[in-house]
């Protein structure tokens, strides 16, 4: 295996297509060859500038990434798209169309898109995101875009992977109450209004200017702008542009990009953290696996001697025992 | 992956079979329609597809899948499976096949079949 993940490894280096397109279908399958090749990557990542989409369903999350790809062309970077769409509750399978929206950037080699599904993660994206971009960050991609599913109010996990994250809004999906309301709202370091060539545009930038000067204004920090564009007409995404330029500069002078990327690498361990538990303990037969003295156990629960806490607690200390060092 | 190439515009067909695949558990990239064969072959290599589904109604089959098929070799893709599907006459079948298609799945193909024929191609395929 070994042999397998250094070649692949150094194509994706390389910037190979093919070796970018299978290494992500590695991470997105998981298991030891992911964590394999993950491993060989990390040290190649941490260049790109990574920008999250996010906004409700139909807000022209996939044509604003494509324009805002074709722009990032003419500035001369290369780009990276992750399209992430929800996977069926029943079946388990998705539809992944967020390509339809960018089909004329499939010929330029210097844009490389893949579609991703939820496969069951709650938070707007899937659970090889992180990895994802690793991917291709190591692939040389200076630009990411990372497309989140429709969200609702409360899926913030493009926070966690993001330099910058991009909230698009619409015309006519609610009042200023509802711009009140904590949840993707605050995460915005852009908003974005889209097509903003519809009734109510100026009403939407409005409330979200408003919204915004009742945070608490503190010295120096960044203050998101409002923008109105028309995705599908490219109009107001060289604005867009610079708006994102603009956060990653003030970012890097500010000390913010240091302060922002040591909580995204937090936030990073502790979900694996998290998955690596739940992989461990949450198996059909995780407690009969452990031996006779966790049968006893679950015995003594059975007859109320121990309390399933005491029990569950005991289990997570014995798994840090077993951790090893690094 | 369900592609729809040259200027057929019909996708109901491969709009069902794109669902039934998706109800069978897979997850589904979808083109949409009028894409050229070397839009769809980049993005099945970007994607890393197992089974490129190319659907065709229009009857340029015999035109367009030996460049589907010469473009997947140029991107070194042989381990991704070209199935055609849709209108295509009887005796194209071997044709098509002859050509590197791994598969050719007619109109009146109930889409459970479809799901069960991509299914036992990729299962056949070297794991990758």
């Amino acid at each position: 295996m070994t042999d397998d993940v250094d070649a692949l490894a150094r194509q994706v280096v390389e910037g190979s297509p093919r070796a970018t397109a299978r290494a992500l279908t590695w991470v997105e399958s998981g298991g030891p060859r992911a964590e394999a090749l993950a491993a060989r990557l990390y040290r190649h990542t941490g260049r790109a500038h990574v920008v999250g989409i996010t906004g409700a369903p139909g807000s022209g999350k996939s044509t604003l990434a494509r324009a805002l790809a074709r722009v990032a062309r003419g500035r001369g970077r290369t780009v990276g798209i992750l399209a992430v769409d929800p996977s069926s509750p029943f079946s388990g399978g998705a539809i992944l169309g967020d390509r339809i929206r960018m089909n004329d950037l499939a010929l330029d080699p210097g844009v490389f898109i893949r579609s991703m599904a939820t496969r069951g993660a709650l938070g707007g994206l899937c659970r090889a995101a992180a990895d994802a971009i690793d991917v291709l960050d190591a692939a040389g991609r200076s630009l990411i875009l990372v497309e989140t599913v429709g969200v609702g109010q409360d899926e913030v996990d493009v926070m966690r992977v993001a330099h910058t994250v991009v909230v698009v809004s619409v015309p006519g999906l609610g009042d200023d109450v509802q711009a009140l309301k904590a949840g993707i709202l605050e995460i915005a370091d852009l908003h974005v209004v889209n097509k903003a060539d519809r009734e109510g545009a100026d009403r939407t930038i409005a409330e979200l200017r408003a919204m915004l000067t009742l945070m608490p204004l503190v010295e120096e920090t960044w203050m998101p702008p409002v923008l109105g564009v028309s995705a599908a007409r490219e109009e107001g995404i060289e604005a867009m542009a610079d708006a994102l330029e603009g956060h990653l500069a003030y970012m890097k002078t500010s000390g913010e990009a240091d302060r922002r990327r040591r909580r995204m690498v937090a936030a990073r361990v502790l979900r694996i953290a998290q998955d690596l538990v739940a992989a461990t303990l949450l198996r059909p037969d995780a407690l009969e696996a452990q031996g006779s003295e966790a049968t006893t156990l679950l015995d003594r629960v059975l007859r109320r001697e121990v309390t399933p806490h005491a029990y569950a607690r005991a289990l997570l200390t014995r798994m840090g025992e077993r951790t090893p060092d690094v | 992956m369900i592609a729809k190439v040259g200027l057929d515009g019909h996708d109901r067909g491969a709009k069902v079979v794109a669902r039934s695949l998706r109800d069978a558990g897979m997850d589904v990239v979808y083109t949409g329609l009028h894409r050229t064969p070397e839009e769809v072959v980049a993005a099945a290599v970007q994607e890393d597809v197992d089974v490129l589904g190319v659907s065709l109604l229009s009857g340029a089959h015999l035109t367009l899948i030996p460049r589907v098929v010469e473009l997947m070799r140029e991107a070194h893709a042989g381990d991704m499976l070209l199935v055609v599907g849709g209108v295509i006459p009887d005796e194209d079948v071997p044709v098509l096949t002859a050509m590197g298609a791994a598969d050719v799945i007619l109109q009146d193909t109930p889409p459970e079949a479809v799901a069960r024929r991509v299914r036992e191609l990729v299962a056949a395929r070297q794991p990758r």
